[in-house]
């Protein structure tokens, strides 16, 4: 039960004061594929100075070194994203094209897997 | 819980009525179980409790590596050794995870360390307590851990992207931090008296600090009620706790071991335990910084940054170098 | 060894050199565990540590069979005094900073790379396997911890100055691990060990042009400072084993 006491809690957020600050490595995005997959998928982001370190840290902290696995690192800021308000024009045109979708068509059985 | 007490901005929960159109369409979103992504419109509010509250889970993963990590160089045997080495491991990556999905926010990996530092930010209150002996490193990997499980699995539905699936990394590596907590202390109530006095030990201290991670009852806060309509926090402390004791209280019978706790007690009616409420005076107290080990903590972080400082420095002198001989593209 | 006796085999001392060196390097950097300069970094030499864990585990479990005595690996690990390991001097160096930590992974990797491949051969099948086991992590061992010193070495005025000092305050415990003349010469003749001219040779090559490329002087000094592998230690393995062997040394016969 509260005791009605809330603890000092100063303002959090990112501060103004970016100039006084070091000079930070940048953020980094990680692709990886597995030794089996199919293609990179993306698994998080650290910070490192360069891209080959990027990497050399990627094996380490998001494959914990298991072998065969492909990795790219995309610096953060390269990234070039649709914006979300494309949501709409780029993926509607599909949701109504249903037969897109294995599931639309009723195959016999006799016909086997497909 | 790692996040223990997250202040939002408002007064309260605005009803959809009240809202911008804006803001509307926002809280529609997430009421549909939609997943807010970086660069999408949010309030700033949302913003800013989301930047606090996955800063402190982070922070809690940071610190958490310490008092564990104090046992790395003792560990009883070479497998305990390269086990706990791993978890502790593990707890540094869960940091970074967590980092990376804060910086989607608008803030920097420095920043939130420089909060820390400067004791601007909190981290869980558990890891202010001390561990003293083998047996603590089972108690922490089994109530800690697994206080921790209880909230992390629901937040994998967080309605913030970028967090629930830094989560749901998290939720895979968490199940055997757990596990070999509970194994150890299963190791050493099979054991000899020693080992079990020390398992016993253990959980006394650990128990009540455990039911305090979860936060005082917040039927009342309208910061929970906030946080819970933006789904940044998905269960209230209360049920997250009862929820704990119910499932933790098994397994101590399963060890052996004695709840400490006079006024434990099944409740049929209720179909659950009845238990003493946390002293949360000493929950404060060690949130403002009395508890035992609040002090070491905090220093052990600021000197590693500090020390540290020339080989981060270092790296980034050499990384600016190749790119001014044209040597790696920028 | 102050408890030498005549059953010791060669062999025996051989695999505790090797297992004790992983050993006691793996404890030193598990050390910086939660203190290290980044959250990646931390992540990268626990990799590290964990490997050597690894590794020690089957050195000194073959050691314990070789012997005949019933002792396991951790009952070596954790139930021997000082004066019976043989670890080098170099990986019982206290972690004075992250520096001399990075310098002297690079320098054991750099000799622990051309003696694993070298025990690839080993008419010994058991350590022919344990070596081959090993080699793909120490390759990445020695690709990383090269990478760094470089970095470092070429990096700012301070980092450059942090891994000079270490190089000159290392070099003299290198030639140890170079050195040959304590070992049973039957496990060379019979081929249970690779010939250590040419591991020293592939150190000195790959030592030399890592230096030069992290712009680092190469101490002029040829010095040696040995005693480790015949269980002569410095101060620092005391202190090491009495925090690694509290638990079993004040428990005996405990299960953990």
């Amino acid at each position: 039960m509260s005791s009605g006491k809330t603890s000092s809690n100063t303002d959090v957020e990112g501060s103004e004061n970016k100039e006084q600050r070091k000079q930070e490595t940048p953020l980094w995005e990680i692709f990886i594929r597995g030794q089996h997959g199919l293609n990179h998928r993306h698994v998080g982001s650290l910070h490192a100075a360069d891209a080959q370190m990027a990497i050399n840290n990627a094996r380490d902290v998001y494959t914990r070194r298991n072998e065969g696995v492909s990795i790219w690192a995309v610096k953060s800021t390269q990234i070039v994203a649709s914006a979300p308000s494309d949501k709409e024009p780029l993926f509607d045109p599909a949701n109504s094209k249903v037969y897109r979708h294995p599931t639309f068509f009723d195959i016999p059985e006799e016909v086997g897997h497909m | 819980m790692y996040s223990q007490i997250v202040k939002t901005d408002g007064t309260g929960v605005k009803s959809l009525a009240d809202m911008t159109p804006e803001e509307r369409a926002f809280q529609q979103r997430i009421d549909a179980d939609q997943k807010i992504e970086p660069k999408e419109w949010m309030p700033d509010g949302y913003r800013k409790t989301l930047i606090r509250q996955i800063s402190q889970h982070a922070h809690s993963e940071l610190v958490g590596q310490l008092p564990e990590a104090n046992w790395i160089t003792r560990a009883p045997t070479l497998e305990r050794k390269a086990i706990l080495l791993a978890k502790v491991q593990d707890e540094a990556g869960h940091g970074l995870y967590l980092y990376c999905a804060a910086e989607t926010l608008g803030i920097s990996r420095d920043e939130m360390f420089e909060q820390l530092h400067t004791g601007k930010a909190r981290y869980s209150s558990i890891f202010n307590y001390p561990t003293l002996t083998w047996a603590d490193m089972g108690a922490v990997g089994w109530l800690v851990d697994g206080a921790a499980i209880m909230n992390q699995v629901p937040l994998q539905r967080t309605s913030y992207g970028p967090y629930a699936r830094a989560m749901v990394r998290i939720c895979k590596e968490e199940s055997f931090h757990q596990r070999q907590g509970f194994h150890i202390m299963m190791q050493m109530v099979k054991g000899s008296d020693a080992q079990r006095r020390m398992a016993q030990d253990a959980f006394n201290r650990f128990w009540h600090p455990a039911l305090m991670m979860f936060g005082p009852s917040d039927k009342d806060s309208v910061h929970s009620a906030q946080s819970m309509a933006w789904k940044i926090k998905i269960n209230t402390n209360d049920e997250l706790r009862q929820k704990f004791v119910d499932q933790t209280v098994p397994q101590a019978k399963y060890l052996g071991l004695t709840v400490p706790d006079d006024n434990l007690q099944w409740n049929e009616e209720k179909g659950g335990y009845d238990y003493s409420e946390p002293d949360w005076d000493e929950f404060y107290a060690v949130l403002s910084g009395n508890g035992p080990c609040n002090k070491e903590r905090l220093q052990a972080r600021v000197s590693a940054w500090n020390d540290g400082e020339w080989f981060r420095d270092g790296l980034i002198a050499n990384a600016e170098k190749k790119q001014a001989s044209g040597e790696v593209a920028a | 060894m102050a408890s030498k006796n005549t059953t010791v085999s060669g062999l025996f001392e051989f695999l505790l050199q090797m297992g004790d060196s992983c050993l006691i390097l793996s404890h030193r950097n598990s050390q910086w565990c939660g203190h290290g300069p980044a959250l990646e970094e931390d992540i990268a030499i626990s990799n590290i540590s964990l490997d050597l864990i690894g590794q020690t585990q089957l050195w000194l479990a073959l050691a314990g069979e070789v012997e005949g005595a019933g002792r396991s690996a951790d009952d070596l690990a954790y139930l021997r005094d000082a004066f019976d390991f043989c670890n080098l001097l170099l990986v019982e160096r206290p972690n004075d900073d992250y520096g001399l930590t990075l310098v002297r992974q690079f320098l054991f990797d750099a000799w622990h790379l051309p003696m694993l491949k070298g025990l690839m051969d080993s008419t010994d099948k058991r350590i022919a396997e344990i070596a081959e086991k090993s080699v793909k992590e120490v390759a990445y061992h020695l690709e990383r911890s090269s990478d760094l010193v470089i970095r470092l070495g070429d990096g700012s005025a301070e980092s450059h100055r942090r891994m000079q000092t270490s190089l000159d305050e290392l070099w003299s415990y290198t030639g140890e691990m170079l050195e040959y003349d304590d070992l049973d010469p039957l496990l060379i003749s019979e081929g249970v060990v690779p010939d250590g001219v040419a591991i020293a040779d592939a150190w000195n090559q790959h030592v030399t042009q890592v230096a030069k490329l992290a712009t680092l002087k190469i101490p002029d000094s040829d010095f040696v400072r040995r005693g480790g592998k015949n269980g002569i230690h410095s101060e620092h393995l005391g202190f090491v084993l009495a925090q690694m062997q509290f638990l079993q040394r004040a428990y005996p016969g405990a299960v953990w």
